[in-house]
């Protein structure tokens, strides 16, 4: 009994995991269409935000500190919402329906980010703080004038060299000064430690059961939960849904599709805040930390069906559940009690490493998506945007 | 757009692409010489005569593994400000040539052909992977110059072009093993990141534990970056139910992931003593303290190693980098390095005759901060092993080493491919593989 119990408890917390990242990926790639490879980035952000937060609790003494987990969750949510936000109103929004470049630019915005992260320091903030004053600011100021519409293309031109050159000469004249120019986090990864109720586990018979995946499994459901309600029980919720089906329509009706997508962005890049969170107390936090996740994300979103939830939950389960099974040796195990399936037992053995647990649930992926190509759940009727 | 790209459009543009690009690696490749020769800052004043002798650093100061060996450059630096400070070698100063390998092992290559070439370096001090240094033998194995190379590594190697100051297997690993054996236990369980070094030393100590009496119970891989441990927790639990030993070969971020896993799903250093080689004081400032207390590491120096010449290397380091900082065992080597190029370089007399500084290197010793350490025929040098236990502040207690240095055998005698060879640069008939007669 204890054996079954132990694997099923390690499926669903490994599981959980790609669920909790791929939450927020299902969101924005399912109802809007968008591939977004910074992603990973966005969770990063979320992990780094947790840091922060543990810092400024350290000072405080040690009851405290514990709680520091509870109060990083909602930030590590506005910051990466924060984010996405800024992302989608700044990038995303020009590439509606054009995937490629979507996936392109993403992807620098994902280099962007990690370099942001190692090099960012008091005097950078001041620069662009400076710069958004200076380029928004004039640009207020030009639009009062009545030929705006005439100097429109070679003010802005003039506006932002402008200001871009005033903010970089503030950034590097402000850098010298050794407070302001030191790294807030420098390219070394940081350390995240669990508060002291986190840490240890509870016993079921022979096996540990983890208090980290626990919490892991917990968030993830409540994740799901406020998800699903927001999704279908709350007026913004109808809104989002009804601009995945019919664009043109809903504007029609009057919702404002621009605000719509904003918000659809910034909730799927708070979700993948979150889950940076959950995972910076199970590894590394550090600029590469989002690369570790990328992929596995975007497996459990195709795998699961564009634009659905339980596709998305059916989809990370199963491929926790063949992970584990596989690396652990578990699978061999099982059919080493048949003597006569000897040969499936070497197989498995053989797969039966990390690595070697990994190529089999790709082959298996690779196989499944011949079956069926849109994955578990595919969307039904004609695709709205694409 | 039917009309698509005319003919004088694309002529246009693709003059103007083929312009650009070609400015641009102009610009990148010429004024690297000027930029990139960051003389070190002590020296800069005094070497402004010409009169300095040049010498390159090649290590990653950007990408992956810049995090690493940003800290070996600053030891270098800091042997060669001290060095200057001191009157130099054979009265002039030195002047490092910096250059960033960027953790791209071509780039090593080149930077490399480029320091040797164009700066036309006296020596070269460089490299932290295997795989860097795999890649830059070529170049200095062709053009006849010397690399001096800091880091513990797998072995099989032995270049007359290369010398080794890092610990070989025999130095860190074969001795950790036999500690093992006789103090925790006779199970192992092995765990490394996949790619070279872990496979190869998981081959010496499989060997090493079949001639010695212990068992290898697993063996498991994570891919580079993997952060999902749970698997092999429950493969080591399954293989150890009781308790044993795991040999942690980890490199990078998966250390993170392994320790904070372990430690959530109850194995503990009682129980389950994890050995690392991986693992050194900044390490344990990334990982967390809180979750690598009562582990052990090997390695030839800890910062809190005990004698006169390493209090006063931490003092010289953390009045230069800051008091926050720590040292640890690449950092130490590659300090203990340029000391040996210099005293090579007095007892040849010469820095530009390599032949003669090579055979003026063997035989020189240092009282350096790990210990005595002397550079043997084989171009590697003897080291003290120590055993250290993580402590409550983050640094190693050092729980046992060996009573004096240990001679280096780069060729690994577990090993049935590498068994009775070995290395000797002193005798031609010799040279740098060559089979031991039992007499």
């Amino acid at each position: 009994m204890s054996p079954l119990l132990e694997a099923l408890f390690n499926s669903i917390s490994i599981g959980s995991v790609l669920l909790m990242s791929a939450l927020g990926l299902a969101i924005v790639f399912g109802l809007m269409g968008v591939i977004n490879l910074a992603h990973g980035e966005l969770m990063m952000l979320g992990a780094y935000s947790t840091f922060v937060v543990q810092n400024v609790f350290k000072a405080l003494p040690e009851p405290l500190f514990d709680l520091y987990i509870l109060f990083a969750l909602p930030v590590a949510f506005l910051v990466a919402a924060l984010a996405g936000l800024i992302l989608e109103r700044g990038v995303i929004r020009f590439l509606y329906g054009r995937p490629l470049e979507t996936l392109l630019a993403t992807w620098g915005v994902s280099l962007i980010l990690q370099q942001l992260v190692r090099s960012v320091n008091w005097a950078l903030v001041a620069a662009i703080i400076l710069f958004c004053l200076l380029f928004f600011g004039a640009l207020q100021v030009l639009k009062r004038r009545l030929d705006w519409e005439r100097i429109r293309n070679w003010a802005i031109a003039i506006n932002l060299s402008l200001s871009l050159a005033i903010a970089t000469l503030a950034g590097l004249l402000l850098k010298n000064n050794p407070n302001l120019g030191k790294p807030w986090f420098s390219a070394r990864n940081v350390d995240v430690t669990a508060p002291a109720w986190l840490r240890e586990g509870f016993p079921l018979g022979n096996f540990q059961v983890p208090y980290i995946r626990l919490f892991i499994i917990i968030l993830t459901i409540l994740c799901l939960i406020a998800t699903y309600w927001f999704l279908n029980y709350s007026s913004w919720g109808l809104r989002i849904r009804s601009v995945t089906q019919n664009r043109t329509m809903s504007s029609c009706l009057g919702i404002p599709t621009a605000t719509v997508d904003a918000l659809t962005f910034a909730l799927g890049s708070g979700l993948a805040g979150i889950s940076g969170c959950a995972i910076s107390l199970l590894g590394s936090v550090g600029p590469n930390t989002g690369q570790n996740y990328i992929v596995d994300t975007f497996m459990v979103v195709v795998v699961g069906g564009v634009g659905n939830l339980l596709g998305t939950i059916l989809a990370a389960m199963a491929i926790g559940i063949t992970n584990y099974l596989i690396g652990s040796g578990t699978l061999g195990l099982i059919t080493s009690s048949v003597p006569a399936l000897k040969p499936l037992t070497d197989f498995f053995t053989f797969f039966a490493t990390t690595s070697m647990a990994k190529v089999m649930t790709f082959a298996l992926i690779i196989a499944f998506l011949q079956v069926k190509p849109a994955g578990i759940f595919p969307q039904k009727g004609r695709t709205a945007e694409l | 757009m039917s009309n698509g790209l005319g003919r004088r459009k694309f002529l246009l543009y693709g003059s103007a692409a083929l312009g650009t690009s070609l400015l641009l690696k102009a610009c990148n490749s010429s004024p690297t010489p000027p930029s990139s020769t960051t003389a070190t800052p002590g020296a800069s004043p005094v070497a402004a005569g010409g009169d300095a002798i040049k010498v390159g650093i090649l290590h990653s100061l950007s990408g992956t593994m810049a995090i690493s060996e940003t800290t070996v450059v600053e030891a270098e630096k800091l042997a060669i400000k001290e060095i200057n400070a001191a009157g130099g070698v054979l009265g002039r100063q030195i002047e490092a040539v910096v250059e960033d390998g960027a953790s791209d092992w071509p780039t090593f290559a080149e930077k490399a052909t480029k320091l040797i070439d164009q700066d036309k370096v006296a020596t070269v001090f460089g490299c932290w992977t295997s795989a860097s240094r795999k890649a830059v033998l070529p170049v200095f194995e062709a053009k006849k110059h010397m690399l001096w190379y800091p880091l513990q590594y797998e072995g099989q190697e032995c270049s007359q072009n290369i010398f080794y100051t890092g610990a070989a297997p025999n130095q860190q690993i074969e001795p950790a093993v036999d500690w093992l054996l006789k103090n925790k236990g006779k199970e192992f369980f092995l765990v490394g990141s996949d790619y070279v070094f872990p496979r190869t030393a998981n081959t010496i100590i499989k060997e090493q534990l079949k001639a010695k009496g212990g068992k290898t119970v697993g063996e498991d891989y994570l891919p580079l970056g993997n952060t999902e441990v749970t698997p092999i927790i429950t493969k080591i639990k399954q293989a150890l139910p009781k308790g044993g030993v795991i040999f942690n070969t980890l490199n990078g971020d998966s250390n993170v992931a392994f320790f904070k896993q372990i430690q959530a799903a109850g194995l503990t250093p009682d129980k389950y003593p994890t050995l690392s080689v991986s693992i050194a004081e900044e390490e344990v400032r990334q990982i967390g303290k809180e979750y690598l207390k009562g582990h052990y590491a090997s390695w030839n120096y800890f910062m809190t190693v005990d004698t006169p010449a390493n209090t006063k290397f931490v003092e010289a380091f953390k009045a230069e980098y800051g008091a926050d900082r720590v040292t640890n065992d690449p950092m130490e080597s590659a300090y203990v390095m340029v000391y040996l190029w210099k005293k090579a370089v007095e007892a040849a007399g010469s820095f530009d005759d390599l032949e003669k500084i090579r055979t003026a290197a063997i035989g020189q010793q240092i009282e350096a901060p790990e210990g005595l350490v002397t550079m043997n025929a084989n171009h590697h040098i003897s080291k003290t092993v120590r055993i250290g236990q993580v402590r409550d502040d983050g640094l190693f207690d050092i729980v046992w080493s060996t009573p004096g240095p240990i001679p280096p055998i780069p060729w690994n005698q577990f090993v049935p491919d590498t068994k009775g060879y070995a290395c000797d640069w002193t005798d031609p008939a010799k040279g740098g593989r060559y089979k031991v007669n039992k007499t």
